[in-house]
Protein backbone atom coordinates (compact mmCIF):
# COMPACT_ATOMS: atom_id res chain seq x y z
CA UNK A 1 0.00 0.00 0.00
CA UNK A 2 2.97 2.22 0.84
CA UNK A 3 4.31 1.81 -2.18
CA UNK A 4 1.52 2.26 -4.25
CA UNK A 5 1.14 5.93 -2.88
CA UNK A 6 4.64 6.74 -3.73
CA UNK A 7 4.53 5.33 -6.96
CA UNK A 8 1.59 7.54 -7.65
CA UNK A 9 3.62 10.41 -5.74
CA UNK A 10 6.52 10.36 -8.78
CA UNK A 11 3.87 9.66 -11.77
CA UNK A 12 1.81 12.88 -10.10
CA UNK A 13 5.32 14.68 -9.90
CA UNK A 14 6.13 13.84 -13.61
CA UNK A 15 3.35 14.92 -15.19
CA UNK A 16 3.31 18.43 -13.23
CA UNK A 17 6.76 19.06 -14.71
CA UNK A 18 5.64 18.56 -18.11
CA UNK A 19 2.61 20.47 -17.81
CA UNK A 20 3.88 22.98 -15.96
CA UNK A 21 6.90 23.84 -18.17
CA UNK A 22 4.27 23.77 -20.93
CA UNK A 23 1.58 26.13 -19.01
CA UNK A 24 4.65 28.59 -17.89
CA UNK A 25 5.95 28.75 -21.12
CA UNK A 26 3.06 29.27 -22.99
CA UNK A 27 2.16 31.86 -20.74
CA UNK A 28 5.09 33.74 -21.42
CA UNK A 29 4.90 33.51 -25.69
CA UNK A 30 1.03 34.14 -25.89
CA UNK A 31 2.35 37.30 -24.34
CA UNK A 32 3.58 38.49 -27.11
CA UNK A 33 0.63 38.54 -29.50
CA UNK A 34 0.15 41.56 -31.55
CA UNK A 35 3.95 42.50 -30.40
CA UNK A 36 6.15 40.57 -32.53
CA UNK A 37 8.77 41.76 -34.65
CA UNK A 38 6.96 40.79 -38.29
CA UNK A 39 3.59 39.55 -38.72
CA UNK A 40 4.66 35.42 -39.57
CA UNK A 41 6.70 35.63 -35.90
CA UNK A 42 2.83 36.46 -34.68
CA UNK A 43 1.69 34.04 -35.84
CA UNK A 44 4.07 31.44 -35.45
CA UNK A 45 4.29 32.53 -31.68
CA UNK A 46 0.57 31.57 -31.25
CA UNK A 47 0.85 28.79 -32.84
CA UNK A 48 3.58 27.50 -30.23
CA UNK A 49 2.02 28.77 -27.30
CA UNK A 50 -0.94 26.82 -28.75
CA UNK A 51 0.64 23.74 -29.16
CA UNK A 52 1.77 24.26 -25.02
CA UNK A 53 -1.54 24.71 -23.88
CA UNK A 54 -2.71 22.14 -25.45
CA UNK A 55 -0.17 19.58 -23.94
CA UNK A 56 -1.05 21.60 -20.99
CA UNK A 57 -4.36 19.88 -21.15
CA UNK A 58 -3.15 16.78 -21.53
CA UNK A 59 -0.01 16.45 -18.99
CA UNK A 60 -2.16 18.44 -16.02
CA UNK A 61 -5.50 16.15 -16.95
CA UNK A 62 -3.04 13.11 -16.54
CA UNK A 63 -1.99 14.52 -13.09
CA UNK A 64 -5.37 15.26 -11.48
CA UNK A 65 -6.28 11.62 -12.65
CA UNK A 66 -3.25 10.30 -11.14
CA UNK A 67 -3.92 12.06 -7.94
CA UNK A 68 -7.58 11.15 -7.75
CA UNK A 69 -8.30 13.62 -5.50
CA UNK A 70 -10.77 14.89 -8.37
CA UNK A 71 -8.86 18.14 -9.52
CA UNK A 72 -9.43 18.98 -12.95
CA UNK A 73 -6.19 20.34 -15.54
CA UNK A 74 -7.81 24.12 -14.70
CA UNK A 75 -7.92 23.80 -11.30
CA UNK A 76 -3.98 22.34 -11.07
CA UNK A 77 -3.81 25.27 -13.31
CA UNK A 78 -5.76 28.41 -12.13
CA UNK A 79 -5.57 27.36 -8.15
CA UNK A 80 -2.18 25.94 -7.05
CA UNK A 81 0.53 28.47 -5.59
CA UNK A 82 3.40 29.33 -6.72
CA UNK A 83 5.17 26.42 -4.34
CA UNK A 84 3.17 23.63 -5.89
CA UNK A 85 4.23 24.53 -9.23
CA UNK A 86 7.11 22.44 -10.96
CA UNK A 87 8.43 23.95 -13.99
CA UNK A 88 11.53 24.86 -14.34
CA UNK A 89 13.01 28.18 -13.88
CA UNK A 90 14.33 28.54 -17.17
CA UNK A 91 10.67 28.88 -18.85
CA UNK A 92 9.16 31.85 -16.13
CA UNK A 93 12.05 33.82 -17.14
CA UNK A 94 11.28 37.03 -18.27
CA UNK A 95 10.18 37.35 -22.38
CA UNK A 96 12.81 40.25 -22.38
CA UNK A 97 13.56 41.45 -26.11
CA UNK A 98 12.52 38.92 -28.73
CA UNK A 99 16.21 37.81 -28.78
CA UNK A 100 15.58 36.39 -25.23
CA UNK A 101 12.24 35.13 -25.82
CA UNK A 102 13.82 33.19 -29.10
CA UNK A 103 16.83 32.13 -26.59
CA UNK A 104 14.35 30.66 -23.99
CA UNK A 105 12.14 28.52 -26.38
CA UNK A 106 15.56 27.13 -28.00
CA UNK A 107 17.05 25.79 -24.63
CA UNK A 108 13.61 24.78 -23.68
CA UNK A 109 12.79 22.73 -26.75
CA UNK A 110 16.88 21.25 -27.26
CA UNK A 111 15.33 19.29 -24.34
CA UNK A 112 12.12 18.88 -24.82
CA UNK A 113 12.02 17.36 -27.75
CA UNK A 114 14.59 14.41 -27.17
CA UNK A 115 12.59 14.00 -23.88
CA UNK A 116 9.29 13.32 -25.34
CA UNK A 117 11.13 10.63 -27.71
CA UNK A 118 12.18 8.85 -24.88
CA UNK A 119 8.51 9.19 -22.89
CA UNK A 120 7.23 7.61 -26.18
CA UNK A 121 8.32 4.70 -24.71
CA UNK A 122 7.59 5.13 -21.20
CA UNK A 123 6.29 1.61 -19.10
CA UNK A 124 3.16 3.93 -18.33
CA UNK A 125 0.85 3.66 -21.43
CA UNK A 126 -0.95 6.78 -20.57
CA UNK A 127 2.49 9.74 -20.83
CA UNK A 128 3.72 7.30 -23.70
CA UNK A 129 0.10 8.16 -25.76
CA UNK A 130 0.69 11.97 -24.54
CA UNK A 131 4.52 11.82 -25.58
CA UNK A 132 3.48 10.87 -29.03
CA UNK A 133 1.03 13.12 -30.22
CA UNK A 134 3.29 16.18 -28.02
CA UNK A 135 6.96 14.95 -29.59
CA UNK A 136 5.89 16.25 -33.31
CA UNK A 137 5.01 19.28 -32.14
CA UNK A 138 7.92 19.67 -30.05
CA UNK A 139 10.11 18.63 -33.00
CA UNK A 140 8.60 21.66 -34.86
CA UNK A 141 9.35 23.84 -32.37
CA UNK A 142 12.93 22.54 -32.18
CA UNK A 143 13.48 23.20 -36.00
CA UNK A 144 12.02 26.45 -36.34
CA UNK A 145 14.53 27.73 -33.17
CA UNK A 146 17.23 26.60 -34.21
CA UNK A 147 16.65 27.86 -37.50
CA UNK A 148 16.34 30.93 -36.29
CA UNK A 149 18.79 31.19 -33.47
CA UNK A 150 21.23 29.98 -36.15
CA UNK A 151 20.39 33.10 -38.65
CA UNK A 152 20.24 35.42 -36.04
CA UNK A 153 23.60 34.33 -34.51
CA UNK A 154 25.05 34.36 -38.12
CA UNK A 155 23.24 37.68 -39.21
CA UNK A 156 24.50 41.23 -38.48
CA UNK A 157 26.59 42.65 -35.47
CA UNK A 158 23.75 43.77 -33.47
CA UNK A 159 21.66 40.48 -33.64
CA UNK A 160 24.50 38.29 -32.71
CA UNK A 161 25.34 40.56 -29.64
CA UNK A 162 21.44 40.27 -28.77
CA UNK A 163 21.70 36.52 -29.36
CA UNK A 164 25.14 35.92 -27.48
CA UNK A 165 23.77 38.13 -24.58
CA UNK A 166 20.27 36.00 -24.54
CA UNK A 167 22.57 32.89 -24.25
CA UNK A 168 24.63 34.40 -21.43
CA UNK A 169 21.57 35.03 -19.36
CA UNK A 170 19.63 32.19 -19.90
CA UNK A 171 22.41 29.72 -20.28
CA UNK A 172 22.77 28.58 -16.82
CA UNK A 173 18.81 28.08 -16.30
CA UNK A 174 19.28 25.53 -19.12
CA UNK A 175 20.90 22.58 -16.52
CA UNK A 176 18.13 22.35 -14.08
CA UNK A 177 15.67 20.69 -17.36
CA UNK A 178 18.31 17.71 -17.51
CA UNK A 179 19.24 17.73 -13.95
CA UNK A 180 17.49 14.41 -12.39
CA UNK A 181 17.11 14.34 -8.61
CA UNK A 182 15.41 11.37 -6.57
CA UNK A 183 12.28 11.25 -8.15
CA UNK A 184 13.45 11.69 -11.62
CA UNK A 185 16.15 8.55 -11.03
CA UNK A 186 13.01 6.31 -9.29
CA UNK A 187 11.01 7.42 -12.87
CA UNK A 188 13.50 6.34 -15.15
CA UNK A 189 14.49 2.76 -12.94
CA UNK A 190 10.98 1.79 -13.33
CA UNK A 191 10.76 2.73 -17.10
CA UNK A 192 8.51 5.26 -16.85
CA UNK A 193 10.70 8.18 -17.95
CA UNK A 194 14.42 8.54 -19.72
CA UNK A 195 17.65 8.53 -17.92
CA UNK A 196 17.94 12.19 -17.87
CA UNK A 197 21.75 11.99 -17.46
CA UNK A 198 21.48 10.72 -21.06
CA UNK A 199 19.32 13.63 -22.14
CA UNK A 200 21.50 16.20 -21.04
CA UNK A 201 24.43 14.65 -22.56
CA UNK A 202 22.49 14.27 -26.14
CA UNK A 203 21.51 18.19 -25.22
CA UNK A 204 24.84 19.27 -24.91
CA UNK A 205 26.30 17.86 -28.16
CA UNK A 206 23.31 19.31 -29.64
CA UNK A 207 23.66 22.92 -28.59
CA UNK A 208 27.71 22.60 -29.59
CA UNK A 209 26.96 22.11 -33.23
CA UNK A 210 24.53 24.40 -33.07
CA UNK A 211 25.76 27.23 -31.56
CA UNK A 212 28.99 26.74 -33.77
CA UNK A 213 26.89 27.21 -36.80
CA UNK A 214 25.42 30.60 -35.04
CA UNK A 215 28.93 31.68 -34.32
CA UNK A 216 27.67 31.60 -30.34
CA UNK A 217 29.54 30.62 -27.56
CA UNK A 218 27.74 29.38 -24.60
CA UNK A 219 29.12 30.06 -21.22
CA UNK A 220 29.61 25.83 -20.84
CA UNK A 221 30.64 26.05 -17.21
CA UNK A 222 28.08 28.53 -15.58
CA UNK A 223 26.54 26.89 -12.52
CA UNK A 224 23.23 25.78 -12.61
CA UNK A 225 20.30 27.35 -11.58
CA UNK A 226 18.00 25.51 -10.14
CA UNK A 227 14.92 24.47 -7.97
CA UNK A 228 11.82 25.20 -10.06
CA UNK A 229 11.42 21.39 -10.51
CA UNK A 230 11.07 20.85 -6.77
CA UNK A 231 8.74 24.42 -6.14
CA UNK A 232 11.94 26.57 -5.38
CA UNK A 233 11.25 29.66 -8.08
CA UNK A 234 12.37 32.75 -9.07
CA UNK A 235 10.32 36.24 -7.64
CA UNK A 236 9.09 35.93 -11.41
CA UNK A 237 6.20 32.83 -10.99
CA UNK A 238 4.04 34.89 -8.28
CA UNK A 239 3.60 37.38 -10.87
CA UNK A 240 2.74 35.08 -13.75
CA UNK A 241 0.43 33.29 -11.40
CA UNK A 242 -1.25 36.69 -10.14
CA UNK A 243 -2.11 37.70 -14.04
CA UNK A 244 -3.02 34.06 -15.15
CA UNK A 245 -5.13 33.18 -12.15
CA UNK A 246 -6.72 36.44 -11.39
CA UNK A 247 -10.29 35.41 -12.24
CA UNK A 248 -10.17 32.62 -11.26
CA UNK A 249 -9.55 33.68 -7.98
CA UNK A 250 -11.49 37.23 -7.70
CA UNK A 251 -14.35 35.04 -8.83
CA UNK A 252 -14.54 31.65 -6.80
CA UNK A 253 -16.48 28.53 -8.10
CA UNK A 254 -17.90 30.85 -11.39
CA UNK A 255 -18.04 28.89 -14.69
CA UNK A 256 -16.40 30.67 -17.88
CA UNK B 1 -16.02 45.71 -40.84
CA UNK B 2 -13.09 47.05 -41.10
CA UNK B 3 -12.81 49.32 -43.88
CA UNK B 4 -15.19 52.02 -42.81
CA UNK B 5 -14.56 55.20 -44.01
CA UNK B 6 -12.80 54.88 -47.35
CA UNK B 7 -11.70 57.93 -49.70
CA UNK B 8 -12.86 57.14 -53.40
CA UNK B 9 -12.66 59.33 -56.43
CA UNK B 10 -14.45 62.03 -54.43
CA UNK B 11 -16.17 62.12 -58.16
CA UNK B 12 -19.63 60.62 -58.57
CA UNK B 13 -19.56 57.98 -60.82
CA UNK B 14 -19.33 58.62 -64.70
CA UNK B 15 -22.19 57.72 -66.93
CA UNK B 16 -21.40 55.59 -69.74
CA UNK B 17 -20.95 58.77 -72.17
CA UNK B 18 -18.30 60.24 -70.00
CA UNK B 19 -16.07 56.98 -69.70
CA UNK B 20 -13.38 56.46 -72.19
CA UNK B 21 -13.39 53.24 -73.94
CA UNK B 22 -11.11 51.04 -71.73
CA UNK B 23 -13.36 52.04 -69.09
CA UNK B 24 -16.44 51.10 -70.72
CA UNK B 25 -15.30 47.64 -71.34
CA UNK B 26 -13.66 47.84 -67.68
CA UNK B 27 -16.95 48.78 -66.15
CA UNK B 28 -19.28 46.55 -68.52
CA UNK B 29 -16.76 43.40 -67.20
CA UNK B 30 -17.90 44.75 -63.58
CA UNK B 31 -21.62 44.79 -64.05
CA UNK B 32 -21.43 41.48 -65.27
CA UNK B 33 -20.00 40.42 -62.51
CA UNK B 34 -16.69 39.15 -64.15
CA UNK B 35 -13.78 39.18 -61.49
CA UNK B 36 -11.21 41.62 -62.16
CA UNK B 37 -7.70 39.98 -61.65
CA UNK B 38 -4.60 41.56 -60.78
CA UNK B 39 -2.89 42.10 -64.25
CA UNK B 40 -5.80 43.19 -66.39
CA UNK B 41 -6.00 47.17 -67.13
CA UNK B 42 -8.11 48.45 -64.49
CA UNK B 43 -9.26 52.60 -63.73
CA UNK B 44 -6.33 54.45 -61.63
CA UNK B 45 -9.23 55.78 -58.82
CA UNK B 46 -10.25 51.56 -59.11
CA UNK B 47 -7.00 50.49 -58.08
CA UNK B 48 -6.03 53.47 -55.89
CA UNK B 49 -9.96 52.85 -53.71
CA UNK B 50 -8.67 49.27 -53.51
CA UNK B 51 -5.53 49.64 -51.78
CA UNK B 52 -7.02 52.07 -49.34
CA UNK B 53 -9.84 49.69 -48.70
CA UNK B 54 -7.71 46.49 -48.39
CA UNK B 55 -4.95 48.23 -46.59
CA UNK B 56 -7.41 49.20 -44.03
CA UNK B 57 -8.96 46.04 -43.69
CA UNK B 58 -5.47 44.59 -43.04
CA UNK B 59 -4.75 47.22 -40.45
CA UNK B 60 -7.15 46.94 -38.59
CA UNK B 61 -7.07 43.26 -38.16
CA UNK B 62 -3.14 43.71 -37.16
CA UNK B 63 -4.23 46.71 -34.51
CA UNK B 64 -6.90 44.43 -33.71
CA UNK B 65 -5.14 41.74 -31.88
CA UNK B 66 -3.98 44.22 -29.47
CA UNK B 67 -7.64 44.43 -27.45
CA UNK B 68 -8.12 40.74 -27.41
CA UNK B 69 -4.39 40.12 -27.07
CA UNK B 70 -4.19 42.20 -23.78
CA UNK B 71 -6.59 39.28 -22.24
CA UNK B 72 -5.01 36.01 -23.34
CA UNK B 73 -2.29 35.91 -20.40
CA UNK B 74 -5.64 36.41 -18.11
CA UNK B 75 -7.97 34.30 -19.92
CA UNK B 76 -10.33 32.53 -17.52
CA UNK B 77 -9.68 28.39 -18.36
CA UNK B 78 -7.32 26.47 -20.38
CA UNK B 79 -9.67 26.22 -22.93
CA UNK B 80 -10.83 29.90 -23.34
CA UNK B 81 -6.59 30.43 -23.37
CA UNK B 82 -6.30 28.52 -26.35
CA UNK B 83 -9.44 29.34 -28.22
CA UNK B 84 -8.29 33.18 -27.61
CA UNK B 85 -4.86 32.60 -28.98
CA UNK B 86 -6.02 30.83 -32.14
CA UNK B 87 -8.52 33.77 -32.99
CA UNK B 88 -5.66 36.49 -32.51
CA UNK B 89 -3.36 34.37 -34.83
CA UNK B 90 -6.52 33.95 -37.40
CA UNK B 91 -6.72 37.72 -37.42
CA UNK B 92 -2.67 38.26 -38.01
CA UNK B 93 -3.11 35.37 -40.88
CA UNK B 94 -6.24 37.83 -42.10
CA UNK B 95 -3.67 40.57 -42.17
CA UNK B 96 -1.63 38.41 -43.84
CA UNK B 97 -3.92 37.63 -47.02
CA UNK B 98 -4.88 40.63 -47.09
CA UNK B 99 -1.45 42.31 -47.13
CA UNK B 100 -0.91 39.59 -50.26
CA UNK B 101 -4.23 40.39 -52.00
CA UNK B 102 -2.85 44.71 -51.65
CA UNK B 103 -0.03 44.17 -52.98
CA UNK B 104 -1.45 42.25 -56.02
CA UNK B 105 -2.19 46.10 -56.81
CA UNK B 106 1.27 47.43 -56.85
CA UNK B 107 2.18 48.38 -53.13
CA UNK B 108 4.26 46.65 -51.07
CA UNK B 109 3.27 44.98 -47.21
CA UNK B 110 6.31 47.85 -46.15
CA UNK B 111 4.71 50.57 -47.60
CA UNK B 112 2.19 50.09 -45.73
CA UNK B 113 3.06 49.10 -43.00
CA UNK B 114 4.53 52.59 -42.85
CA UNK B 115 1.12 54.25 -43.93
CA UNK B 116 -0.33 52.82 -41.12
CA UNK B 117 2.72 53.67 -38.29
CA UNK B 118 2.87 57.24 -39.69
CA UNK B 119 -0.80 57.64 -39.21
CA UNK B 120 -1.60 58.39 -42.86
CA UNK B 121 -3.64 55.14 -43.23
CA UNK B 122 -6.12 54.45 -40.97
CA UNK B 123 -7.88 51.07 -39.49
CA UNK B 124 -11.40 50.51 -37.71
CA UNK B 125 -12.28 52.76 -34.98
CA UNK B 126 -13.43 49.97 -33.20
CA UNK B 127 -9.94 49.15 -31.83
CA UNK B 128 -9.46 52.14 -30.28
CA UNK B 129 -11.72 51.37 -27.41
CA UNK B 130 -10.16 49.06 -24.21
CA UNK B 131 -10.93 45.85 -23.11
CA UNK B 132 -11.58 46.62 -19.73
CA UNK B 133 -13.19 42.80 -18.12
CA UNK B 134 -13.20 39.31 -19.48
CA UNK B 135 -16.52 40.05 -20.79
CA UNK B 136 -15.49 42.56 -23.47
CA UNK B 137 -13.41 39.50 -25.26
CA UNK B 138 -16.88 37.94 -25.53
CA UNK B 139 -18.84 41.03 -26.91
CA UNK B 140 -15.70 41.57 -29.25
CA UNK B 141 -16.43 38.01 -30.72
CA UNK B 142 -20.37 38.50 -30.72
CA UNK B 143 -20.97 42.15 -31.63
CA UNK B 144 -17.13 43.21 -33.52
CA UNK B 145 -17.03 40.09 -35.35
CA UNK B 146 -20.83 39.65 -36.09
CA UNK B 147 -20.40 43.23 -37.52
CA UNK B 148 -17.28 42.50 -39.27
CA UNK B 149 -18.97 39.24 -41.14
CA UNK B 150 -22.02 41.38 -41.86
CA UNK B 151 -19.71 43.31 -43.96
CA UNK B 152 -16.97 40.94 -45.43
CA UNK B 153 -19.90 38.53 -46.59
CA UNK B 154 -21.30 40.79 -48.88
CA UNK B 155 -17.64 41.68 -49.94
CA UNK B 156 -17.19 38.27 -51.20
CA UNK B 157 -19.17 39.16 -53.95
CA UNK B 158 -16.68 42.27 -54.45
CA UNK B 159 -15.30 42.62 -58.32
CA UNK B 160 -11.67 42.49 -57.56
CA UNK B 161 -10.78 38.43 -57.40
CA UNK B 162 -7.82 38.34 -54.80
CA UNK B 163 -9.64 40.04 -52.38
CA UNK B 164 -13.38 38.02 -52.83
CA UNK B 165 -11.14 35.12 -52.60
CA UNK B 166 -9.55 36.74 -49.86
CA UNK B 167 -13.28 37.07 -47.93
CA UNK B 168 -14.33 33.60 -49.03
CA UNK B 169 -11.70 32.15 -46.67
CA UNK B 170 -11.56 35.10 -43.91
CA UNK B 171 -15.68 34.88 -43.53
CA UNK B 172 -15.40 31.18 -42.61
CA UNK B 173 -13.07 32.01 -39.86
CA UNK B 174 -15.06 34.84 -38.64
CA UNK B 175 -17.95 33.10 -38.25
CA UNK B 176 -16.60 30.87 -35.50
CA UNK B 177 -15.12 33.97 -33.78
CA UNK B 178 -18.77 35.09 -33.31
CA UNK B 179 -19.68 31.88 -32.15
CA UNK B 180 -16.68 31.86 -29.74
CA UNK B 181 -17.96 35.06 -28.40
CA UNK B 182 -21.43 34.48 -28.08
CA UNK B 183 -20.74 31.60 -26.03
CA UNK B 184 -18.97 33.58 -23.75
CA UNK B 185 -21.95 35.95 -23.48
CA UNK B 186 -24.22 32.96 -23.03
CA UNK B 187 -21.43 31.28 -20.18
CA UNK B 188 -21.37 35.05 -18.39
CA UNK B 189 -25.65 35.04 -18.89
CA UNK B 190 -25.88 31.61 -16.97
CA UNK B 191 -23.94 32.59 -14.49
CA UNK B 192 -23.40 34.10 -11.18
CA UNK B 193 -24.69 37.99 -10.85
CA UNK B 194 -21.45 39.53 -10.92
CA UNK B 195 -20.73 37.87 -14.23
CA UNK B 196 -24.52 38.85 -15.66
CA UNK B 197 -23.22 42.53 -14.51
CA UNK B 198 -20.21 41.88 -16.36
CA UNK B 199 -21.78 40.73 -19.48
CA UNK B 200 -24.74 44.01 -19.10
CA UNK B 201 -21.92 46.32 -19.21
CA UNK B 202 -19.81 44.64 -21.72
CA UNK B 203 -22.96 45.29 -24.00
CA UNK B 204 -23.19 49.01 -22.96
CA UNK B 205 -19.72 49.78 -23.94
CA UNK B 206 -19.33 48.07 -27.23
CA UNK B 207 -23.06 48.22 -28.27
CA UNK B 208 -22.55 51.94 -30.09
CA UNK B 209 -19.03 51.58 -31.43
CA UNK B 210 -19.98 48.84 -33.06
CA UNK B 211 -22.76 50.00 -35.10
CA UNK B 212 -20.22 52.74 -35.74
CA UNK B 213 -18.25 49.90 -37.46
CA UNK B 214 -20.77 50.61 -40.36
CA UNK B 215 -19.45 54.02 -40.95
CA UNK B 216 -21.50 57.05 -41.42
CA UNK B 217 -24.62 57.52 -42.42
CA UNK B 218 -25.45 57.31 -46.24
CA UNK B 219 -26.52 60.39 -46.53
CA UNK B 220 -23.16 61.69 -45.31
CA UNK B 221 -21.23 59.23 -47.40
CA UNK B 222 -19.18 60.95 -49.82
CA UNK B 223 -17.41 58.60 -51.39
CA UNK B 224 -20.30 55.11 -51.43
CA UNK B 225 -21.48 55.81 -54.96
CA UNK B 226 -18.25 55.17 -56.68
CA UNK B 227 -17.71 52.24 -54.82
CA UNK B 228 -21.27 51.02 -54.86
CA UNK B 229 -20.70 51.39 -59.20
CA UNK B 230 -17.61 49.62 -59.23
CA UNK B 231 -19.19 46.55 -56.77
CA UNK B 232 -15.61 47.21 -54.43
CA UNK B 233 -18.59 47.82 -51.84
CA UNK B 234 -22.14 45.83 -52.91
CA UNK B 235 -24.24 47.13 -49.88
CA UNK B 236 -24.53 50.69 -48.09
CA UNK B 237 -23.49 51.87 -44.72
CA UNK B 238 -26.73 52.18 -43.49
CA UNK B 239 -28.33 48.69 -45.38
CA UNK B 240 -25.55 47.09 -43.47
CA UNK B 241 -26.04 48.65 -40.19
CA UNK B 242 -30.10 47.57 -40.34
CA UNK B 243 -29.28 44.21 -40.93
CA UNK B 244 -26.81 43.85 -38.07
CA UNK B 245 -29.29 45.54 -35.41
CA UNK B 246 -32.26 43.02 -36.98
CA UNK B 247 -29.82 39.82 -36.40
CA UNK B 248 -28.39 41.13 -32.87
CA UNK B 249 -31.53 42.65 -31.17
CA UNK B 250 -33.13 39.00 -31.08
CA UNK B 251 -29.71 37.10 -29.67
CA UNK B 252 -29.47 39.86 -26.96
CA UNK B 253 -32.66 39.26 -26.17
CA UNK B 254 -31.77 35.32 -26.09
CA UNK B 255 -29.17 36.17 -23.32
CA UNK B 256 -31.43 38.29 -21.57
CA UNK B 257 -29.27 41.52 -21.52
CA UNK B 258 -31.05 44.85 -22.62
CA UNK B 259 -29.02 46.58 -25.44
CA UNK B 260 -28.57 50.04 -24.50
CA UNK B 261 -30.73 52.37 -26.71
CA UNK B 262 -34.43 53.37 -25.31
CA UNK B 263 -35.55 53.82 -29.03
CA UNK B 264 -34.37 50.55 -30.31
CA UNK B 265 -38.41 48.89 -31.29
CA UNK B 266 -39.40 45.89 -33.89
CA UNK B 267 -41.08 47.67 -36.56
CA UNK B 268 -43.67 45.12 -38.17
CA UNK B 269 -44.06 47.68 -41.36
CA UNK B 270 -40.49 47.78 -42.17
CA UNK B 271 -40.18 44.10 -40.91
CA UNK B 272 -37.14 45.31 -38.99
CA UNK B 273 -35.72 47.33 -35.66
CA UNK B 274 -36.33 50.95 -35.46
CA UNK B 275 -32.93 52.18 -33.54
CA UNK B 276 -31.38 55.79 -32.33
CA UNK B 277 -29.16 57.83 -32.95
CA UNK B 278 -25.42 57.27 -33.25
CA UNK B 279 -23.25 60.15 -31.55
CA UNK B 280 -21.26 61.16 -34.52
CA UNK B 281 -19.42 63.14 -32.82
CA UNK B 282 -17.72 60.80 -30.92
CA UNK B 283 -17.67 58.68 -34.15
CA UNK B 284 -15.54 61.26 -35.67
CA UNK B 285 -12.95 62.07 -32.43
CA UNK B 286 -12.23 58.52 -32.61
CA UNK B 287 -11.70 58.50 -36.40
CA UNK B 288 -9.11 61.51 -36.03
CA UNK B 289 -7.17 59.88 -33.34
CA UNK B 290 -8.86 60.97 -29.97
CA UNK B 291 -10.85 57.50 -29.31
CA UNK B 292 -9.82 55.97 -25.85
CA UNK B 293 -6.90 53.97 -26.68
CA UNK B 294 -5.95 54.98 -29.98
CA UNK B 295 -2.49 56.65 -28.69
CA UNK B 296 -1.94 53.26 -27.27
CA UNK B 297 -2.61 50.88 -30.41
CA UNK B 298 -0.22 53.22 -32.40
CA UNK B 299 2.31 53.04 -29.81
CA UNK B 300 2.40 48.94 -29.33
CA UNK B 301 2.35 49.26 -33.15
CA UNK B 302 5.48 51.47 -33.38
CA UNK B 303 7.20 50.15 -30.31
CA UNK B 304 6.56 46.22 -31.86
CA UNK B 305 7.73 47.60 -35.76
CA UNK B 306 11.20 49.48 -33.65
CA UNK B 307 12.02 46.89 -31.47
CA UNK B 308 12.05 44.38 -34.25
CA UNK B 309 14.29 46.08 -36.94
CA UNK B 310 17.49 44.49 -35.41
CA UNK B 311 15.30 40.69 -36.13
CA UNK B 312 14.34 41.67 -39.18
CA UNK B 313 17.76 43.25 -40.27
CA UNK B 314 19.32 39.83 -38.82
CA UNK B 315 17.26 37.91 -41.16
CA UNK B 316 18.41 39.91 -44.13
CA UNK B 317 21.86 39.47 -43.17
CA UNK B 318 22.10 36.33 -43.08
CA UNK B 319 20.35 35.97 -46.29
CA UNK B 320 22.76 38.31 -47.97
CA UNK B 321 25.42 35.64 -46.35
CA UNK B 322 24.36 32.57 -46.95
CA UNK B 323 23.81 33.31 -50.77
CA UNK B 324 26.99 34.90 -51.42
CA UNK B 325 28.88 31.61 -49.30
CA UNK B 326 26.68 29.83 -52.20
CA UNK B 327 28.15 31.43 -54.61
CA UNK B 328 31.78 31.27 -53.79
CA UNK B 329 31.44 27.33 -53.14
CA UNK B 330 30.02 27.32 -56.91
Amino acid sequence: MTTAVKTDAALFELALRMGDNALILAQRVGAWCGHAPILEEDIALANVALDLIGQTKMWLGLAGEIEGKGRSADDLAFLRDARAFRNSLLVEQPNGDFAMTLMRQFLFDAFHHPMLVGLKSSADARIAEIAEKAEKEARYHRERSEDLVIRLGDGTEESRARMQGALDALYPFAGELALADAIDAELATRKIAPDLAAIGARVCDYLKTVFAEATLNAPWDAAVRKGGKQGAHSEELGYILAEMQWLQRAYPGAKW
Amino acid sequence: MYAQMVKSTGERPKTLDEMSPEERAFQARVDADIKIEPKEWMPEGYRKTLIRQIGQHAHSEIVGQLPEGNWITRAPTLDRKAILIAKVQDEAGHGLYLYCAAETLGISRDEMTEQLLSGKAKYSSIFNYPTLTWADIGAIGWLVDGAAIMNQVQLQKCSYGPYSRAMVRICKEESFHQRQGYDIMMKLCAGNAEQKEMAQDALNRWWWPSLMMFGPSDKDSVHSAQSMAWKIKPMSNDELRQKFVDQTAPQAEYLGLKIPDPVLKWNEAKKGYDFGEIDWNEFYEVLKGDGPCNKERMAARRKAWTDGQWFRDGLMAHARKKRARKMAAE
